[in-house]
């Protein structure tokens, strides 16, 4: 399976946001987009997702062996938004066992997934009384209770202390070795060694803004 | 004199003292079993003198809802009085007790209030010929339901409860205020209309054979009032307790984890 | 899609008792309404079954502008919309579970009220079949409001604005129907069965168009 990107353009009230971008991900491969406040990255994240159309270009999901994209993409991607998608007055568990039924193709448990973001024993406490770390990660054992093979995840640390983003990190890497993807967009590091790593492409907006203003220039 | 004042000193130190919710919790421990059996040997007896009261003349057997009807209007004005004071005890002198006095009396007033308006619907029946007629005491007992019900939504729907019972105290506080001004535009809109379908019927001089047995059970009704009140204040209280305990159960996960992460 | 519905009946039953608010708010309607017209009984159960129908038309509006905005807000709604489930089923559903959370309460509350207009049971039979069979439609088409006034601040003014004009056909042929049932040359069956064809075809015109917005509503 690979995401391929071309000649993606977003535009955010008829205001150009970003231009031209290419790339691709194979399994096992991440995207961190990074850049500064208002450079773009919940706008790119959310039209990967679907959730915004593109001012032009196209997001395929190509099945190996096929050359023919798998429409929706979509489909295939957890989206993990600046919202936590939990309803406070449902425990823990009821939100848990609602994306999991709703996403379908269940993964692990939803106590196993407690554990792995740090939080057992967690199962029956209405979400209304957790800190919003322990939302935030909540919503992230969202990600793990249902298969998908592509994260999409906007600032996902955000809220989280520095043990809850190690352990973040460690469920990233997880996820890449059993051959998913990851897109995330971040102005901190993930907590993963990119710089290594050659698994972990990184793509910067505020340097696609001026390289296309550049072209608007030439 | 003086001996009065240390009493009342005395009560209202014994009355500060039940501020404290164990303190509240181990006294309804022995006062609800207490409460509940003279409110069973009263409704015992109000049941058997009520069922044995001679037939009405004028309404038949039909005057036997009154021994239901009537207490059950008085505890739902009543509860409402307990209600305004606990919120004047909320407000004014921030008595702990009094917020999960007015959450706890607001379902007990309703259901007595509903209790009234539904045997005084089966008594009209046969008396107007309809289940219900516009008339001016009705219509004063159905708004006092309504109240009931929109203060029942409103601690339902706000979760934190000290916000909830400030909210509480004071929507009950501006119905009690208001209470004998709707009920004096009740009345003045009711004889406006004066409507004919209307027969009342004359009021006798109550005889003693129906008055017994209504004494009776009013004193049952206030002592079951009680009863239910206080079983709701603990229940209130143990539901307070459990809202705090899932907190802090929240919260101790994340400082165990934070001791296991570093 | 099971889960959706659970899922949404749990929430209006647990947060702040919904259905019973709705209630009240019917219950005070029609208890308002004897203060402006007179206590008359014989006029009140004249005009019982159309104050009836707007007290119950009223109260189904209430909560309808939250029916997708509480799920936009929590982030809830971006997730649901990239799954492979199909939008005009999660909007039917959507309708579905508040109907069933807060119609369906309404109208079985619908006789209590009718003993208050003094109706006879053959009314009250009426208002209740009618209502039942009508008040789903306001819902489907109260969703294509809500997913219209989805990212307002305060939608819910504005929805009812926009949705009691669409709403009318069902109000006339649901009290036509009702007096249909209770005076005698005027028919009952006809009306009726326009009112069946009208939550019909609005059960699949307003999922499709409410979803269709869904999808343009997530910048």
């Amino acid at each position: 399976m690979k995401l391929v990107i071309e000649n993606l353009n977003g535009e955010r009230s008829g205001q150009p946001i970003f231009s031209s971008l290419n790339f691709s991900l194979e399994e096992g491969q991440a995207l961190v987009v990074t850049g500064s406040n208002g450079s773009g990255k919940s706008t790119l994240l959310r039209v990967i997702a679907g959730l915004l159309n593109a001012s032009d270009g196209s997001v395929l999901l190509i099945d190996s062996g096929q050359d023919e994209g798998v429409s929706p993409p979509h489909e295939y991607m957890h989206y993990l938004g600046h919202q936590n998608a939990l309803k406070l007055a449902l425990s823990v568990e009821e939100n848990l066992n609602f994306w999991q039924e709703f996403c379908g193709i269940p993964l692990i448990g939803i106590s196993e997934a407690l554990v792995k973001v740090g939080l057992p024993g967690i199962e029956h406490l209405p979400a209304a009384y957790l800190s919003a770390g322990q939302k935030r990660r909540v919503s992230i054992a969202k990600l793990l209770v249902s298969y998908k093979p592509i994260w999409v995840v906007d600032e996902p640390t955000s809220a989280l202390d520095k043990a809850s983003e190690v352990l973040f990190a460690k469920l990233i890497e997880e996820h890449l070795s059993s051959g998913g993807m990851v897109i995330a967009a971040t102005h901190q590091s993930l907590g993963i060694d990119s710089d290594n790593n050659e698994q972990i492409k990184t793509l910067n907006l505020d340097k696609n803004r001026l390289s296309s203003k550049e072209q608007l220039v030439d | 004199m003086t001996d009065v004042t240390t009493k009342s000193v005395g009560f209202w130190a014994w009355f500060w003292d039940l501020a404290n919710p164990t303190r509240f919790l181990a006294v309804a421990s022995w006062l609800i079993p207490v409460l509940a059996i003279i409110t069973v040997t009263l409704l015992g007896i109000g049941l058997y003198l009520g069922f044995s009261a001679p037939q009405d003349y004028q309404q038949g057997a039909t005057v036997q809802i009154m021994f239901i009807h009537v207490p059950s209007s008085w505890i739902a004005m009543m509860c409402y009085s307990v209600m305004s004071v606990s919120a004047l005890g909320s407000l004014v002198w921030r008595h702990p007790l009094a917020d999960v006095s007015i959450r706890a009396a607001a379902p007990i007033g309703a259901a007595f209030t509903f209790l009234a308006l539904l045997t005084g619907s089966l008594w009209g029946k046969p008396m107007w010929g309809t289940w219900w007629v516009w008339d001016a005491r009705l219509t004063s007992v159905l708004i006092l339901f309504i109240i009931y019900m929109g203060l029942i939504a409103l601690s339902r729907a706000i979760e934190e409860p000290i916000t909830a019972a400030r909210s509480l105290a004071i929507i009950t506080l501006i119905g009690f205020i208001n209470i004998p001004i709707i009920k004096f535009s009740v009345n003045w809109w009711n004889t406006l209309h004066q409507p004919a379908s209307v027969s009342r019927l004359a009021k006798p001089a109550m005889d003693v054979v129906f008055l017994y047995p209504l004494l009776t059970m009013a004193l049952a009704y206030t002592t079951l009032f009680f009863t239910l009140h206080l079983m709701a204040m603990r229940n209130e209280i143990l539901r307070r307790r459990i809202r705090s305990m899932r907190m802090s159960a929240a919260r101790r996960i994340d400082t165990q984890s934070a001791s296991q992460g570093n | 899609m099971m889960s959706l519905l659970l899922r949404d009946m749990r929430l209006a039953f647990r947060v702040g008792g919904g259905a019973l608010t709705g209630i009240l708010f019917f219950l005070v309607v029609v208890t308002i309404v004897p203060f402006a017209v007179g206590p008359d009984l014989n006029l009140l159960s004249k005009i019982g079954p159309a104050i009836l129908w707007i007290a119950a038309l009223l109260a189904s509006l209430l909560g309808l502008d939250r029916l997708f905005q509480q799920d936009r807000e929590d982030g809830t709604l971006d997730v649901i919309i990239i799954q492979s489930h199909s939008l005009t089923a999660i909007v039917f559903i959507k309708c579905l579970s508040h109907w069933l959370a807060n119609g369906l309460p309404l109208i079985l509350a619908t006789p209590i009220f009718g003993l208050f207009m003094n109706m006879e049971p053959l009314a009250i039979a009426a208002v209740l079949a009618t209502l039942i069979v009508g008040t789903p439609a306001i819902t489907f088409i109260g969703a294509v409001g809500a997913a219209a006034t989805v990212s307002l601040p305060r939608g819910g003014l504005l929805l009812a604005v926009l949705i009691l004009p669409l709403v009318i056909p069902v109000l006339i042929f649901g009290v036509s129907a009702t007096y249909g049932a209770i005076q005698d040359p005027a028919p009952f069956t006809s009306p009726f069965l326009i009112l069946c064809a009208l939550t019909l075809f609005f059960s699949v015109l307003g999922p499709i168009t409410a979803g269709w917005m869904l999808a343009q509503s997530t910048d």
